[in-house]
């Protein structure tokens, strides 16, 4: 058993640890008389999900590639401003705002990209500053809410299919797709290689800058689509409504609580879903309780620094045990349990003198250090 | 320190050079940057130049300075420490709900500050050194905690400012004093924080903790006890945070939002003062002089006609472009460097003030920045 | 991650062919009557002459309603009938809550919440349910959602979280037929059966802003300390006060502080170190006292000031005899929804717009409400409204937060 869950890669934990969040959330809201899983409670956790799930994509892009974006919760504001603006209650206006905020947002990646590859700030302090910069913006020329979203638009936040509101669902397909371009294009590889190590990745030839300014476009997007969803969910648009979730903290909470690795170069944008979900899953549990508001963040600490203590404690053992069978018959485990290995201290295994030669050989896909 | 001995036995004019060449040092364009911003604030408003005034103004910046020494050395570490801003105000709250009135209390409920602050340095230590959890995620999981659980605790609302002795530590000051007139006691705390912050990153345990900011496998083969000493550092930021909520009782008051957002104030001091987010380079000093920039921007600000909302953005623009100057020095030297002719006098300060003995400087500091 | 792959394939795959299938609108979710686009006023600017007008003159309206119950009082009452949500036996209300992240916002919670113990012996309101948004919008409207949907209620009351954004999912609300009751914050729709308020921003800007004009003298300059930006409640304060001081040639300087006692202490003493400082305005009185210190330290002499009714505030006053008045965002309108619930459930008459009294704490009042709330912590409100619940004191002594 121990064995089995040591081959578990991280992503798979990440659902198990979801699973034991829903049961532990079915029996207690069991206790209340209420069905955990009635349709308005499923489209209760899954709404929470949505926005935060656009958000945590874009988020894993970066840290992906060894950066942060604390500017997200600002460009959702502006996002949502701009696109409520722009739209003005016309229906033939959709299409142009949600172009016009998807270009906005792309620009505002680019900035943070730029400063953080070109002018080597730190993407902590890169993107503080942009979202200072935001903030004073939106502080200066938007008093409060504006704009007015058309009936069609607010659809998007409003419409499900039974209890699955069609914005989860944009969310996943979303997922789907930038899955897919990790795992399948060149900007996928290069960006684990250049999180991994980007003086390796440089060596063998990957231009550093242009996976990470790819990244942080994608983040910056990913926060637009979230700030285009609570437009449509609140109708008008906003100047705080990205603050008032703390999103920028709680996605990256959610991206490493999904298995990614903060110092880069390794994670899943499926383990940022499950990470996700198990908060939304909290949250909407912490609500059916009618839990203190204060205690909810205390549980909500707790179960990110637990969870993660989890991952990171697995990963040790799995490391453990890579040493000691080392050589051509521990190549099998040691290459499933290098997937989750590693990378706990600074060492990339592309970069590392790895001890396990089989592991190195292994054409794990989740290595984007190894492969080119 | 080196580059003074260095500019010593030259020409005065090489030693105009060198000053010149120090101001546009990384290091060097925080203090320009504080001494044009202090100017300004002069030009403004002269009365500031005034002893008294300058001792009130190093009385406010005490708090974040005495925070960003804290976190200092946490970064320098290469960790992060998000849980400060959290600590301040669980200690402000705890000092305002325990002490009350009573002046007898203060001395207990002081000790049981500082001996909150060290349990929570060593959680946080731990549960990174030793649970293997990044800092970033177990910090801000102890501020959601830290938090969460004084405002459960107080039900928002402490009691009460507590009695004026415990107060005065912040507030107060050593009154008639010749040209000064006053020196208030935070302004004496933040210079034994300063000078014992010095004395430790000078010490052997201030080397390693930079020699593991740096590269924590080669620390750890050069046999440092890494876990041991990551803690201690998570320990000095906690109690940092300790003191600078004591402070922050005597100089703002009892509520709860004193400490708000005092974790992004003291990585942003840190690294205006020329530390390096990942670890491995940077000073004590520097990260004072980031703190009083960020502080006196914020006078500025105030004495400038800026609109009350654009400060934000003035302050997030300053505080990219400063890093962003370094960082492209930082960077073009290391290229040059990298070339065999190497200007001699660039050498001593790459290392920014940090103990030359430590090597694997260059091929790793790519991958963090 | 190929797993996830293929996984991701087919969930989209899966998700167009259910969207093809037949997409539903969910039932609860329905356009709002007018149409969408209709609602063009939003707000460039937050002065509304019109509304100022109106609360000028609620100020001087002598309230109805029983004398000792100052929660039951109301002003200019336009009565709405309610017998159609008459019905007899234990009613369970659901409240979908902004958020308790402010010492008035935990002041009123706890109140109403022994509002709640007391009803629960009536028999009438047995239960309540809450949902806390933790100050976000769109937790909120989640909130009110599941409310509709899981929820169970009898009636709704929300503390909307902010005025144009909750406005959609308060008609959904609306829509079930149950009784919806707004209070605090409102909303840009009639469809509640009652809007609970205090009569509102500008009567609070007018209270502090003549205050002020009244007590000093033309070129005497304020400073404004406001805590941030683009919240309705606290801008319409501003909007008052702004225009006021402006007509009387008093010269204002307005700084955003996020309501932290340090850096309201940093910014008054930067103003004291341009030039002095005659008077202080404060959108909400939290912080008042850094402010004060802030002079004392400096050596200046005491400011006229505003504050509010948090007892920080009065007693520092208190202490200081200054030339202080103490505005007051009447703190026991949290009793009021509660109590408006049951009499709907009577069938008894309440007001559409439910505008209770406001009056600022004035000098002479002062003794009084300090020795009313004597033990309460600094951060309790003065006109709390709730000395006749079973809990008291020591509930909101011990600041007791369900």
């Amino acid at each position: 058993m121990r064995q089995r869950l040591r081959r578990l890669d991280t992503t798979a934990l990440v659902y198990i640890a979801l699973v034991l969040v829903l049961i532990v959330g079915a029996v207690l809201v069991a206790t209340t008389g209420r069905s955990f899983f009635s349709a308005g409670n499923i489209r209760d956790i899954l709404t929470g999900m949505s926005v935060l799930g656009f958000v945590a994509i874009g988020q894993t892009l970066v840290i992906l590639g060894a950066s942060l974006d604390l500017s997200v919760p600002y460009v959702m504001s502006l996002a949502s401003l701009i696109a409520a603006q722009t739209m003005d209650g016309s229906d033939g206006m959709v299409l142009p705002a949600v172009l016009l905020t998807l270009a906005v947002t792309a620009a505002i990646g680019a900035a943070n990209g730029v400063f953080v590859t070109v002018l080597k700030v730190h993407g902590f302090v890169a993107t503080l500053g942009m979202g200072l910069m935001l903030k004073g913006y939106l502080d200066t020329n938007y008093q409060g809410t504006e704009g007015s979203v058309p009936w069609s638009f607010q659809l998007f936040g409003a419409t499900g299919i039974g209890p699955v509101p069609i914005s989860t669902l944009l969310m996943l397909a979303l997922a789907g797709l930038v899955a897919f371009v990790l795992a399948r294009t060149s900007f996928g590889h290069h960006l684990f290689a250049v999180g991994g190590n980007a003086e390796v990745a440089r060596l063998s030839g990957v231009r550093e800058r242009l996976p990470l300014i790819g990244a942080h476009i994608g983040s910056s997007v990913c926060a637009g689509l979230a700030g285009l969803l609570l437009a449509s969910r609140l109708g008008v648009g906003s100047p705080t409504v990205g603050s008032q979730g703390s999103y920028d903290l709680l996605s990256i909470a959610a991206v490493v609580l999904g298995g990614t690795v903060l110092m880069g170069g390794r994670g899943t944008i499926w383990g940022t879903i499950g990470g996700v979900a198990i908060f939304a899953v909290l949250d909407n549990l912490m609500s059916v309780m009618q839990f203190n508001p204060f205690l909810k963040d205390v549980i909500r600490g707790l179960v990110i620094i637990i969870a993660v203590a989890l991952y990171a404690r697995r990963r040790l053992i799995a490391r453990r045990i890579r040493f000691a069978e080392a050589g051509p018959t521990g190549a099998s485990a040691a290459g499933a349990s290098a997937a989750g290995a590693g990378l706990t201290a600074a060492a990339e295994p592309a970069a590392s003198p790895d001890p396990s030669p089989g592991a190195e050989g292994e054409p794990s896909p989740d290595r984007g250090g190894a492969r080119r | 320190m080196t580059i003074q001995s260095a500019v010593a036995g030259r020409r005065p004019g090489d030693r105009i050079a060198a000053l010149a060449a120090r101001a546009i040092d990384p290091k060097g364009i925080v203090l320009v940057l504080l001494i044009v911003i202090l100017i300004a604030i002069v030009a403004l408003n002269p009365s500031f130049a005034e002893p008294g005034s300058l001792m009130r103004f190093l009385q406010r910046v005490a708090p974040v300075a005495v925070v960003a020494i804290g976190q200092y050395f946490v970064i320098v570490s290469g960790e992060f420490d998000l849980s400060m801003g959290a600590v301040v105000t669980a200690q402000v709250m705890t000092a305002g709900h325990l002490i009350g009135k009573d002046d007898a209390k203060t001395v207990p409920v002081l000790l049981l500050m500082l001996g909150i602050g060290v349990l929570i340095g060593i959680v946080n230590g731990l549960a990174t050194t030793v649970l293997r959890v990044p800092s970033f995620i177990v910090t801000l999981g102890t501020m959601l905690v830290i938090h969460g659980g004084i405002m459960w605790w107080t039900g928002g609302s402490a009691t009460g400012d507590p009695a004026e002795s415990f107060r005065s530590i912040g507030r107060g000051g050593i009154d008639g004093v010749p040209v000064l007139e006053l020196i208030p006691y935070a302004v004496l705390i933040l210079l034994a924080v300063v000078l014992i912050g010095v004395w430790v990153s000078r010490r052997p345990f201030g080397r390693t903790l930079v020699a593991i900011g740096d590269n924590p496998d080669a620390a750890a083969f050069a046999g440092a006890a890494v876990g041991r000493t990551k803690t201690a550092a998570f320990v000095l930021s906690s109690l940092s945070a300790t003191i600078a909520g004591i402070l922050l009782v005597g100089y703002a008051g009892v509520h709860p939002s004193v400490g708000q957002g005092f974790e992004f104030t003291a990585i942003t001091a840190v690294v205006l003062g020329g530390v390096v987010l990942g670890g491995g380079r940077g000073t004590v000093l520097g990260a004072l002089i980031g703190a009083l920039t960020l502080e006196s921007l914020f006078t500025l600000l105030n004495f400038t006609s800026v609109p009350a909302t654009m400060r934000d953005a003035v302050q997030g623009a300053i505080i990219i472009a400063a890093v962003a100057y370094s960082g492209v020095v930082f960077a073009r030297r290391r290229r040059r460097q990298a070339e065999p002719a190497v200007e001699s006098d660039a050498s001593p300060t790459t290392s920014a003030g940090v103990s030359p003995s430590i090597p694997l400087t260059d091929g790793n500091e790519a991958g963090r920045e | 991650m190929r797993r996830g792959l293929s996984s991701a394939i087919g969930l989209v795959g899966a998700s167009a062919l259910i969207a093809l299938a037949g997409c539903t609108t969910d039932p609860s979710v329905q356009p709002s009557g007018e149409g969408g686009g209709g609602e063009e006023e939003s707000s460039q600017e937050w002065f509304d002459q019109e509304l100022y007008d109106t609360q000028l003159a609620q100020r001087d309206i002598d309230p109805q309603g029983p004398e000792d119950k100052p929660y039951l009082q109301m002003i200019d009452p336009e009565m709405v009938d309610t017998s159609q949500f008459e019905s007899a036996g234990e009613k369970k209300m659901c409240f979908a809550n902004a958020s308790i992240s402010n010492p008035w916002r935990q002041t009123g919670w706890i109140t109403m919440n022994e509002q709640l113990k007391e009803l629960k012996d009536n028999g009438v309101i047995t239960e309540m349910e809450t949902r806390d948004a933790q100050d976000n919008d769109d937790t909120q409207i989640s909130d009110i959602d599941y409310f509709i949907s899981e929820g169970d209620c009898d009636g709704f009351i929300i503390s909307p979280n902010s005025t144009a954004a909750i406005t959609p999912a308060v008609e959904r609300a609306c829509e079930t037929d149950k009784p919806v009751i707004v209070f605090d914050r409102g909303v840009e729709t009639d469809c509640a059966v009652t809007f609970i308020h205090p009569i509102g921003g500008f009567a609070w800007g007018i209270d502090s802003a003549e205050f002020l004009i009244d007590n000093l003298s033309d070129g005497d300059k304020v400073v404004a300390l406001r805590i941030l930006p683009g919240v309705d409640v606290l801008e319409q304060r501003w909007a008052a006060a702004e225009k006021l001081f402006d007509e009387a040639g008093i010269d204002v300087v307005d700084h955003f502080t996020e309501g932290d006692p340090a850096t309201i202490k940093k910014v008054v003493s930067d103003e004291l170190a341009k030039s002095d400082v005659q008077g202080i305005w404060m959108d909400a009185g939290d912080g008042a006292v850094s402010a004060i210190e802030a002079f004392e330290d400096a050596g200046k002499d005491y400011p006229v000031m505003t504050g509010e009714d948090e007892l920080s505030f009065l007693r520092k006053w208190d202490e200081t005899g200054m030339t202080a008045i103490a505005p007051v965002y009447t703190n026991f309108q949290w009793r009021t929804p509660l109590l408006a619930a049951e009499m709907i459930f009577e069938g008894q008459e309440v007001p559409s717009e439910w505008v209770l009294p406001q009056d600022p704490i004035t000098a002479d009042e002062l003794d009084e409400y300090l020795d009313r709330n004597e033990g309460m912590p600094d951060g309790h409100y003065a006109k709390f409204g709730g000395e006749d619940l079973p809990g008291f004191p020591e509930v909101w002594q011990d600041r007791v937060i369900p």
